[in-house]
C-alpha cells in the first residue's frame, strides 16, 4: 500500500473515475498553480473498484466547481482545514459552461467568428446533455475538445 | 422604451404572443391598405450571406408593403464578409444604418451572435440547417387560417423527416398546442430523429411512424410534404432512390378528406405532382402569401409598432 500524507489546508477530490485524474488536473488548471498537488491513480475503492484521487494544497476558491461538475458531478469535494474535513461541497450540473469545451460542428458560427466564447447549455438535466448555445449541437464524450 | 427583441427561434415567443402576432397578420390579410404607411421612414437591412430568392424577396416585399425601405446584400461575396469582417462587427455597422435586420447565414448561430451585439431587432432568416423561424411562423399561420385552429388535428409530415429543419421546427412549435396527433411518413433512412420523438413522448403527445402515405391519407386533417434535399446526401444513388419515394398525385388525393390541406415549404421537385395544383386543398402557394403577412406582422411587432396602429384604430381585434 502506497501512503500519501494528509494535507493541512486545501481540498481533496475523491471518487474520480479511474484514469480521469490527469484530465481533471489539466482542465482545472492545477498545472498552473504553485502548490502541492498529489495525484493518486487506481486507488482501491469499495464502491468503485478503482478510483483516482486528487489532493491539492491551496484555497478551494481557486477551483472552478462548474468545470468539475461538468466533467463529473459524482466527484466528492472535501474541503480541508487544519488537517480535517470541514465541508463537503456538492457538485451541481452548471446551467451553462463558458470557454471549457469547443463545439465540433463545422457548420457552427463558433468555428469562424473571432474571439467568440464557446458556450454550452444544459439541455436535458436528467440525461446530462449539453448543447452548443449557437447551433444546438449535442456535446458527446467522444468528441470532447477541451479549451486549455 | 420597450425591450429590444429578436426572432431567433419560433419558441422565442410564447403561444399568447404568437396568437397576437397571427391576429396582426390576419388583419393585414384583410386590411392591407391600412398598413401601407406603418413603417414610413424605417429601413430594413436584408443581410443574406447565402442566396435565397423566396425568403429575401418575402422580407423585402413585407417592408415595402409597410411603407418602409430596404438595403442589403444577396450573397456574402457582395459584403464585407469577403474581406474577413466578423458577424459581430457587421451588425454593429448595420445598426447605424437600419432599424431592423433580417439575416441569413450558412453558419449555424450566426444571427444569434448578431443579435447579441445588435442595437436593432434581428430576425433569423435561416442559419444553415439549424433554424428558419419565419418559415415555421408561416406554417403556423397557414394552419391557423385554413384549418381555423392550432389545436385538435391529425397532421401527417411526409418525406425527408431526418434532415428537414422546417419539419423539426414545426413539430417543436406545434408541440406547445393541444390535442395534436402526428403521423410521420418516411422511408426508414429518413425517419424523424430520436430526440424529436423523445420530446413528444415526454410531453405525452401521440405519434405514429409509417412508410406508406396511402395507408394514412384518409385520417389526415393536414399533410405537410417536404423535398428530399440532394445536398444532404453523400451518395448520389441513395438520393435518386429516395427522391422518388413519395409523389403526391391525384390518385392519392382521392383517398384524402375533402377538407384536408396540403402544405409544402417549397421549392418542390417532384414530390407533388403539378396535376393537383388546382385542387382547392393544395395550399402551398397560399402558404407563400401567408409568409408575407406573417413577416409584415413580425416586422411591426419587433419595431413595437402594433400598439401604435391599434391606437389609431387601424387594427381590428379578432
Amino acid at each position: 500500500m502506497l501512503n500519501v500524507g494528509k494535507i493541512e489546508e486545501g481540498f481533496v477530490l475523491d471518487h474520480i473515475q479511474a484514469g480521469k485524474s490527469m484530465a481533471i488536473y489539466h482542465h482545472l488548471g492545477l498545472d498552473k498553480l504553485d502548490c502541492t498537488v498529489a495525484i493518486i491513480k487506481n486507488a482501491r475503492s469499495g464502491k468503485m473498484g478503482k478510483k483516482d484521487i486528487l489532493k491539492v494544497e491551496c484555497d478551494i476558491d481557486t477551483l472552478d466547481l462548474d468545470v468539475l461538475a461538468f466533467i463529473d458531478h459524482n466527484i466528492t469535494v472535501n474541503v480541508i482545514k487544519d488537517g480535517v474535513i470541514v465541508e463537503k461541497r456538492a457538485l451541481i450540473l452548471p446551467r451553462e459552461i463558458h470557454g471549457v469545451i469547443r463545439c465540433h460542428n463545422p457548420r457552427c458560427i463558433s468555428s469562424i467568428e473571432q474571439e467568440l466564447p464557446h458556450i454550452f447549455y444544459l439541455a436535458d438535466e436528467a440525461n446530462e446533455i449539453y448543447r452548443c448555445k449557437y447551433c444546438d449541437e449535442k456535446y458527446t464524450d467522444n468528441d470532447a475538445d477541451f479549451i486549455s | 422604451m420597450s425591450r429590444l427583441r429578436h426572432m431567433m427561434s419560433p419558441l422565442d415567443f410564447s403561444t399568447d404572443e404568437l396568437d397576437r402576432l397571427f391576429d396582426v397578420a390576419g388583419d393585414i390579410e384583410h386590411n392591407m391598405g391600412a398598413y401601407a404607411h406603418a413603417c414610413d421612414g424605417r429601413i430594413m437591412a436584408t443581410c443574406f450571406y447565402e442566396p435565397s430568392t423566396r425568403t429575401r424577396l418575402s422580407f423585402e416585399t413585407a417592408m415595402l408593403r409597410l411603407g418602409g425601405k430596404t438595403i442589403g446584400f444577396a450573397d456574402a461575396s457582395n459584403s464585407s464578409a469577403s474581406k474577413g469582417e466578423s458577424v459581430s462587427d457587421t451588425i454593429r455597422v448595420i445598426s447605424c444604418f437600419a432599424d431592423i435586420c433580417a439575416m441569413r447565414h450558412p453558419k449555424e448561430g450566426a444571427p444569434m451572435v448578431a443579435a447579441e451585439k445588435s442595437l436593432i431587432p434581428v430576425i433569423n432568416a435561416g442559419d444553415g440547417g439549424h433554424q428558419h423561424p419565419t418559415q415555421t411562423l408561416t406554417d403556423l399561420l397557414t394552419i391557423r387560417s385554413l384549418y381555423g385552429s392550432l389545436s385538435g388535428f391529425t397532421i401527417g409530415l411526409c418525406g425527408d423527416l431526418k434532415f428537414g429543419r422546417t419539419v423539426h421546427s414545426l413539430i417543436n412549435a406545434l408541440s406547445r398546442y393541444q390535442n395534436i396527433h402526428f403521423i410521420f411518413i418516411s422511408p426508414q433512412e429518413l425517419r424523424v430523429p430520436d430526440y424529436i420523438t423523445e420530446m413528444l413522448s415526454s410531453k405525452g403527445i401521440t405519434y405514429e411512424e409509417v412508410v406508406r402515405l396511402e395507408d394514412v391519407m384518409p385520417r389526415l386533417d393536414l399533410l405537410y410534404m417536404t423535398r428530399v434535399q440532394k445536398e444532404r446526401f453523400f451518395n448520389e444513388e441513395d438520393y435518386i432512390r429516395l427522391k422518388g419515394f413519395y409523389v403526391l398525385d391525384k390518385a392519392k388525393m382521392q383517398l384524402a378528406k375533402k377538407e384536408m390541406f396540403v402544405l409544402h415549404p417549397l421549392p418542390r421537385v417532384n414530390e407533388i405532382s403539378v396535376d393537383i395544383d388546382d385542387d382547392p386543398r393544395a395550399a402551398y402557394f397560399r402558404q407563400v402569401q401567408y409568409g408575407l403577412y406573417v413577416r409584415m406582422a413580425l416586422i411591426l411587432t419587433l419595431l413595437d409598432l402594433t400598439d401604435e396602429h391599434m391606437n389609431e384604430g387601424l387594427l381590428k381585434t379578432y
